[in-house]
């Protein structure tokens, strides 16, 4: 039988799993989410059935997978473990964090990992005040849930996500008191060459939100950000300071604004954990893949945000070649996806300058004092980090993380990790290991979960790389 | 600090021995180079639990090994908080006591034979009816049989513990090298060591240390100078942040079964202890699989079961990490201390299997005395390099 | 459909989450860090941070932002690191 199993129902993943199953090969396709579409393509969740927002691949109609993708929802992938011939991924399946979630164990010889991204947020004094967001949670939040995280809202961070952000707030009934962009104008960018003639599709949508934000008034401020966050038990207010080139605050140039919730997005980390897992090469943050989105673990493909900052159209052109190479993996008869190929190298184009011109640049770490938080879950004060790396002189994050503290809580290092990596001066991909992806109950992890279609080793030995 | 061109010792390896080493030597007076072709206290220590035991060790040895060690322990992190000052030194020392359960009838009577004879060579060792071991942990399993508390075990912080010796090893005019790679050793014209080659430098020194704890072996060989020290596979699940549940390091009576096999296949038996942060952590694993770090389910299934049965109210909470490391052993299952009879000036401190936090001190010390020439506390003689086990023939 | 947050009833709809449905409250924070006692809320809002613990059904530790609510859910806030009951 040939089987695939897909990580990830964002848009990588889905592209990845109808390219495979239109090959004829069964496809596992596994996600955390209730419903189909990752974080990208957030549905309604209070409404029926599948709906996606008006968007440009997937329009509003209703959205069927082909009949041979097996949708896995409400699913955490615990651990992938290699086997002879392939992987097993070890799921439970059911309400998030319960104990009565169902184990199940898949294999396959063929892997797609699609597990996205999720926002990085660089600490500053208050952000762990309730009330400080990511631009993500208020996305998913609004798009999700129908729910405002505030009233009135401050979204900072930098790059284009900004902007959606906020329209997704005003649009569930939050006033944005201003949008803080850290580096230059997203629309200033977008209509120079190195933006326009990258042909993204997503310029008109994004012209389409800076004229919702210019309808309702909201002000959008490049080389600003919100620098510290006031309030004693929520966020009551925070500083905006104008930056220079590299973010260190212009003197002088901080305001105070009145805001019930900020909401911010510093670009995005892929979540590395499950390729890594799978011990597929990383270099400078992300998984590195050929051609055909194969990585350096032969059986292992992975697509979308984990191979590189790019959107949803490049993440669903890497998933559709991602699905193919796949399927022709485990023998089906596939022709190279040339026109998804071709899709992909002028996605990654138009990704690399876009990730160029909002990048995170070193003056955040100037935002911070003493006492500033930097790993929430531990509560390690920027002080003790620093104390750790003079007096310790540990030198990688293995080791970092034990004499600092830093990273060892229940994210483990999710959302400290780059950024202590950069304060500390080591390199971050130590943070993204995690053998166990997901938080799993003792008494589950202890109980036998039966291997569904074990791998027949023997057959497993022909398979052959695939090349294009 | 400028840069050590010339040492008395070059120590291989910047883990919880070779730390202890260094420390030692530096402590003697002798002017210490740490080399770590990794990151200092990133390898085997990083991936321990900080056991400092008595309880698991029959007498032997090993037994005098970590009884000076336990004593050593607590003088050594007090002398270092008063050369370092209190954060420097801090490493989580923690002298809570073992509690070794039996949760069946068979296993009462060998454990209270063990318990005697440690008794008998000076370790406390008491033993408990099942009510008075559930009295000293609530949360203990009703199946208890019989139970022994060692007041002498011990925990501590391994890479913190690391950390402090190699930093009291920087304060008296040593260095420590992360990144650096010891490759081959240099000789005089007598055949003694007179330098070691690290990186594309060479460093001249008087004694080499190889305190690579599993890659003693690999090391050994790659300097001419074989050794047998082999790596066993450990691992051990760290769950989320708990109110205080387990007080002591409470394991089940068939960990000192495990710890002594040569069995070649995967043991599992529960080791669960509290840390200073809040988190339980469950041991131990052993397994021979050379160096192969892939991810086994089987084995984090088997630590889960045992723990749950040792603690049953666990069984709800989320288990967040895994980590593990490469234990050396022996094929004696002794450590090996001393100077290569074959190679004057190379010398070996490895082999301590899952034991090595526990063992540091008195490890450093023992090689201390032992370099230095004077008198040492335990005979060195069981340690020593040319026995059958570590080396099958010695080259003359 | 009805849950209880900390004992007070509550109407919920089919597909939200525990962190939804408390948002709509107004309800900004339900959970303290173990350390400070600090107050904690919802964070990443896509189930990464852990900042969001919430108990439910006595299970601690469980992400408000990824957990779906059923009915008669018993939620309730929780107070640094806590054990299951």
């Amino acid at each position: 039988m040939r089987r695939i199993v897909v990580i990830g129902a964002g848009p990588a993943g889905m592209a990845a799993a109808s390219a495979a199953a239109l090959h004829g090969v069964d496809v596992v396709l596994i996600d955390a989410g209730a419903k189909l579409g990752g974080q990208y393509h957030r549905q309604d969740a209070l409404a029926p059935g599948d709906r996606f927002a008006p968007s440009v691949k997937l329009a509003s109609r209703r959205y069927e997978l082909p009949p041979n993708v097996e949708h896995v929802a409400n699913a955490a992938v615990w651990a992938i473990e290699p086997v002879d011939g392939g992987h097993r991924a070890h799921l439970r399946v059911g309400p998030a964090d319960g104990l009565d979630r169902r184990g199940r164990a898949v294999e396959a010889r063929a892997l797609v990992l699609a597990t996205g991204a999720y926002d990085r947020a660089l600490p500053f004094p208050g952000w762990d005040l309730p009330g400080v967001f990511t631009a993500g949670a208020a996305q998913a939040l609004a798009k999700g849930q129908g729910v405002a995280v505030g009233d009135r809202v401050v979204v900072g961070g930098t790059g284009p996500f900004l902007l959606p952000v906020a329209a997704s707030l005003i649009g569930a009934g939050a006033r944005v008191v201003e949008v803080a962009e850290a580096n230059a104008a997203v629309t200033g960018w977008l209509s120079k060459p190195a933006g326009a003639l990258a042909g993204w599709s997503k310029s008109g949508e994004l012209a389409r939100y800076a004229g919702m934000l210019a309808r309702h008034r909201v002000p959008y401020r490049s080389r600003t950000a919100v620098v510290e966050a006031h309030g004693s038990e929520c966020v009551e207010s925070v500083t905006v300071a104008r930056l220079d080139a590299l973010w260190n605050p212009v003197p002088g140039s901080e305001r105070r604004v009145e805001a019930d919730a900020v909401a911010v997005g510093f670009g995005f980390t892929p979540q590395l954990e499950l390729a890594l897992a799978a011990r597929c090469r990383v270099e400078d943050g992300f998984v590195v893949v050929d051609a055909a989105q194969g990585t350096s673990a032969p059986g292992v493909f992975a697509a979308g945000e984990l191979t590189g900052i790019g959107g949803a159209d490049l993440a669903a052109s890497e998933g559709a070649v991602a699905g193919a190479a796949a399927a022709k993996f485990v023998g089906a008869a596939v022709e190279p996806p040339l026109r998804a190929m071709a899709r992909v190298r002028s996605g990654r184009r138009f990704a690399e300058a876009l990730n160029a011109a909002y990048p995170v640049r070193p003056g955040w770490q100037g935002w911070l004092r003493d006492d500033t938080i930097v790993c929430r879950c531990e509560e390690v004060t920027r002080a003790a980090l620093y104390r750790a790396v003079d007096e310790r002189d540990v030198g990688a994050a293995r080791s970092l993380k034990l004499v600092s503290g830093a990273g060892l809580g229940l994210c483990q290092g999710r959302v400290c990790g780059r950024n202590v990596a950069e304060l500390a001066d080591v390199d971050g991909t130590g943070f993204a290991k995690r053998p166990i992806a997901s938080p799993i109950r003792l008494s589950e992890l202890a109980e036998e979960e039966p291997v569904e279609s074990p791998i027949d080793a023997e057959e497993s030995g022909r398979a052959l790389g695939v090349e294009y | 600090m400028s840069r050590i061109e010339t040492a008395d010792v070059v120590v291989i390896g910047a883990g919880i021995i070779g730390a202890a080493c260094a420390e030692a030597l530096s402590a003697s007076g002798l002017r210490v180079l740490v080399v770590d072709r990794g990151a200092p206290a990133g390898g085997t220590t990083a991936g321990g639990e900080g056991n400092v035991l008595l309880s698991d060790k029959a007498p032997g040895p090993e037994l005098d090994l970590a009884v000076l060690s336990r004593r050593l322990w607590p003088e050594l992190i007090e002398a270092l908080r008063a050369e370092l000052g209190d954060e420097a030194a801090r490493v989580e020392w923690e002298p809570k006591g073992g509690l070794v359960v039996a949760t069946d009838q068979d296993a009462v009577g060998p454990l209270a034979i063990l318990a005697e004879a440690q008794r008998e060579v000076g370790v406390e060792a008491v033993e408990l009816t099942p009510d008075e071991a559930r009295a000293m942990e609530p949360h203990l399993t009703e199946q208890v049989a019989g139970a022994v508390h060692y007041p002498g075990d011990a925990q501590l912080q391994p890479v913190l513990a690391a950390t402090a010796m190699l930093a009291a090893v920087r304060a008296r005019g040593g260095e420590v090298r992360g990144g650096a790679e010891a490759h081959g050793l240099v000789f005089d014209a007598w055949g003694k060591v007179a330098g070691v080659h690290v990186g594309r430098e060479t460093i001249a020194c008087d004694a080499v240390v190889n305190a690579c704890g599993p890659w003693a072996g690999h090391f050994s060989v790659a300097v001419g100078a074989p050794i047998e020290v082999l790596p066993r596979r450990g691992m051990v699940l760290v769950t989320g942040p708990l109110p205080h549940v387990v007080g002591r390091k409470v394991y089940a009576a068939d960990y000192v079964a495990a710890v002594a096999s040569s069995n070649v296949d995967l043991q599992v038996s529960a080791v669960v202890e509290s840390t200073a942060t809040g988190t339980v952590l469950i041991g131990s694993s052993r397994q021979r699989v050379g160096f192969d770090e892939a991810l086994q389910v089987e084995v984090l299934r088997r630590l889960a079961r045992s723990a749950v049965k040792l603690f049953p109210v666990l069984a709800g909470v989320p288990v967040m990490r895994t980590y593990g490391g490469f234990r050396p052993y022996t094929p004696d299952h002794l450590p090996v201390i001393g100077e290569d009879p074959r190679f004057p000036g190379l010398w070996h401190a490895s082999g301590h299997e899952g034991a090595g936090i526990g063992l540091a001190p008195a490890t450093g010390r023992l090689l201390a005395d032992l370099m230095c020439g004077r008198e040492s506390e335990v005979d060195p003689l069981r340690f020593k390099v040319d026995r059958p086990a570590v080396i099958a023939e010695v080259r003359t | 459909m009805r849950v209880r947050f900390d004992g007070e009833e509550v109407e919920v709809q089919e597909g939200q989450t525990v962190a939804g449905v408390l948002l709509a409250k107004g309800v900004r924070s339900w959970r303290t860090t173990r350390g400070a006692g600090r107050p904690r809320g919802l964070f990443c809002g896509i189930g990464v941070c852990f900042d969001c613990l919430v108990k439910v059904n006595g299970v601690p530790d469980v992400r408000a932002c990824q957990r779906v609510v059923a009915d008669g859910d018993d939620i309730r806030t929780q107070a640094g690191a806590e054990l299951p009951s």
